[in-house]
Order: C-alpha cells, then sequence, then structure tokens
C-alpha cells in the first residue's frame, strides 16, 4: 500500500519515508507480533491517529481474525499472549535489576600522593565503557582506559582525583543514572596508612 | 548483536561495490544514487560469522556474508520496496518468521501466500523479499534454498532459512 508513504511513481525514484513504531522499531501494522501490542497502540494512537484508526479499526482487526482458521487462531492468541507476558516480566526485571545496580566510584592510591579513580558498574545503566571511558579521557585531559577488574568485570580507570567531579559529571550528563545509585568510596585501608 | 569495527571503505572498492548492486538487483538501478550518492564514503563495519555491514554515517545499507551475496537491509527495502523481486506468505506464517523461525515453504504454497507465475519463476539462491498476507511491508529478506517451481511441486521443506527479519539482532542494532 503506497499510499500511506509519500512514495512518488516509479518514473521519478524517490525513497520512501515510512514510519516506525516507537515502541518495538517495526513497521506499525507488524506490532502485533512484537509482544508490546498494547503500548505499541498507544503510542500510535498519540503519534500517529490517522494510522491507528486505520490498522486498529474494528473492520481491519477483523479482517485479520477472518483469515484464519479457528484452532491456529487459538494457538497464535495463546502464543501472543505468552510472547507479551514474557516481554513485560524482562522489562520489569530490567528495572529492577537497573535499580538495584549501583554505580561505584573508588578513589585508589596508587603512590602516596597520587590517586587513581575507578568506575565500575556502568553497563548496568546502559552505557558504554568504552566510549565513556574516551570522554572522560577528554574532558579531565587524562589518561581513561577500560580495565578488567579482578572480579573479572571491566571498569574505567581515570587516572588523577577526579571522583568528585566525575560524580557530578554522571549525574548530570547521564542522566540515566539515579543519583542515589552512586556510592563514591575512598580506598580506605591505603588511605589510613599514609 | 554488538556492532563491530568500523572502517572505511576505500573508493574502488565502493565503486565495485555499486557495480555489483546493481548487477545484483537490477530494481535498485533507478535509485542506486539515491541509495549511495556519489561523494558519501561508504563505511565497512564487522559482523559476527564474517559478515560486514555497509553503511553510510547512520544509515544501515547493504550486509554481505561471508560467501553469498550483498543483501539489502529491510529500513532500504522499505524506501525501496519494488528493488527486489517479491514473494508473499499467508498470516498464520508471520509469527513464526518474526520469531526467527526458517520460512518454510506451506507459508508460500497456501491461499494467503503468493508464488510468482512460471515464467517468473525464481530460481534457487535468489535473494528475495518476503511481504505478508495484509500487509504492506516487507518483513524478511533472505536467499531461496530452492527454486519457486520446486516448492509449488513438493509443498514443503525449508523455504528460506537465516535471512534477516524484523525485529532480528540486525534489525536491532544501534549505530550511533
Amino acid at each position: 500500500m503506497a499510499d500511506v508513504a509519500e512514495g512518488g511513481p516509479p518514473a521519478e525514484p524517490q525513497a520512501r519515508h515510512i514510519i516506525y513504531c516507537g515502541v518495538c522499531t517495526l513497521p506499525p501494522e507488524y506490532c502485533e507480533f512484537g509482544g508490546t501490542t498494547k503500548k505499541c497502540e498507544e503510542w500510535l494512537k498519540e503519534s500517529h491517529p490517522d494510522m491507528h484508526e486505520r490498522l486498529y479499526s474494528e473492520e481491519a482487526l477483523n479482517a485479520n481474525l477472518s483469515s484464519l482458521s479457528v484452532s491456529a487462531r487459538e494457538r497464535a492468541a495463546k502464543d501472543a499472549a505468552k510472547k507479551e507476558a514474557k516481554a513485560a516480566l524482562a522489562e520489569t526485571r530490567d528495572a529492577e535489576r537497573k535499580a538495584a545496580a549501583k554505580v561505584q566510584i573508588k578513589r585508589v592510591e596508587r603512590n602516596k600522593r597520587k590517586y587513581v579513580t575507578v568506575i565500575s558498574g556502568l553497563e548496568a545503566h546502559g552505557l558504554d565503557n568504552k566510549k565513556l571511558a574516551k570522554e572522560l579521557g577528554k574532558k579531565f585531559a587524562t589518561g581513561s582506559s577500560v580495565t578488567k577488574s579482578p572480579t573479572g568485570s571491566e571498569e574505567i580507570t581515570v587516572q588523577g582525583d577526579v571522583s568528585d567531579d566525575l560524580f557530578e559529571w554522571l549525574v548530570e550528563v547521564h542522566g540515566k543514572v539515579p543519583e542515589e545509585n552512586i556510592e563514591l568510596i575512598e580506598d580506605k585501608k591505603k588511605k589510613g596508612s599514609s | 548483536m554488538q556492532p563491530g569495527s568500523r572502517s572505511k571503505v576505500k573508493s574502488s572498492v565502493q565503486r565495485t561495490l555499486r557495480n555489483k548492486l546493481i548487477e545484483t538487483y537490477p530494481g535498485l538501478e533507478p535509485h542506486i544514487d539515491e541509495i549511495i550518492p556519489k561523494k558519501a564514503h561508504l563505511e565497512a563495519m564487522k559482523l559476527p560469522d564474517r559478515a560486514t555491514l555497509y553503511t553510510i554515517d547512520t544509515n544501515t545499507l547493504f550486509f554481505q556474508p561471508f560467501d553469498g551475496p550483498p543483501i539489502p537491509h529491510l529500513r532500504l527495502l522499505h524506501a525501496f520496496p519494488d528493488a527486489l523481486p517479491k514473494v508473499r506468505i499467508d498470516r498464520g506464517a508471520i509469527r513464526f518468521v518474526l520469531s526467527g523461525a526458517a520460512l518454510m515453504a506451506p507459508g508460500l504454497t497456501s491461499a494467503g501466500g503468493w508464488l510468482p507465475e512460471e515464467e517468473k519463476a525464481l530460481e534457487k539462491g535468489q535473494v528475495v523479499a518476503i511481504c505478508a498476507e495484509g500487509k504492506e511491508e516487507i518483513c524478511l529478506v533472505g536467499q531461496l534454498k530452492m527454486s519457486t517451481e520446486e516448492m509449488k511441486e513438493k509443498g514443503k521443506g525449508v523455504a528460506i532459512d537465516e535471512g534477516h527479519y524484523l525485529g532480528d539482532g540486525l534489525w536491532k542494532l544501534n549505530l550511533d
């Protein structure tokens, strides 16, 4: 149905621009298979009401159903419900994990008055360690790299004591990380000895 | 799927690739300047299984498996839907396709599906776009595992596997 998009006639080749669902990224007509149908429908209703009308009208829904046999329809419905439940579960779990995940900013003493700052636990908040390390290096004009921690996970090591600035920067620039989830730690043991 | 390392494509390689595309997909020829503008610089990105993804800025254009022909990304196909030969699957098959199953011949031969007539039959190995009954957009692209005539004859077996479908890792790949 080329009439939806602004498609030129074949004589004048032109790219069509089609709308993708903001929730599941599929073209809206495939939302029903994405597992987040309800949310997709709401999204479409808000952002593209005309399209919503066309896709979710009574007629369209009935036409969809009539093309399948009864048993196939039942199976499909069951499957869709299962998928939806799964998607919802994954989402809540993800949110929980995010809420629980702590970002640690650690100040580690290297050599009496020299420190490095180690940041760990950023992956859980959907941040890319490698990119962030580069950004930090630029921001503080120091060496900054991704290193493996003894436990095997990855962390960012920034040279110099930048923990306070870093804390503010994280909260400001990366709003994704809630402030209360960031922990500032100073390596106490070494600090005591110095 | 994680984005891999990216590198600029040499202009000579870009030219060959462009010619190859026109050769493989004659339907794309009128659009080629729009897809790959003369001035634009292609970037190649490595994907798992030795596949390569070609992009311009953040637009994904094609991916190429190690040993196969370049296959257009679905977003590109949505922009130029007439570039590839099309077949259609019935409604019942959509949900399996979108969850990544191999496309089986019955989904194409049944009442809701559609295969080209005998004169326009597609050979094994041809890259086709698959649209779905009652839908406008293309939902899968891949290489045929058997010719369309064979499908009509046998009516069973795998028609396409390892295709690129809506919502797979490649579709969700975030380039920024």
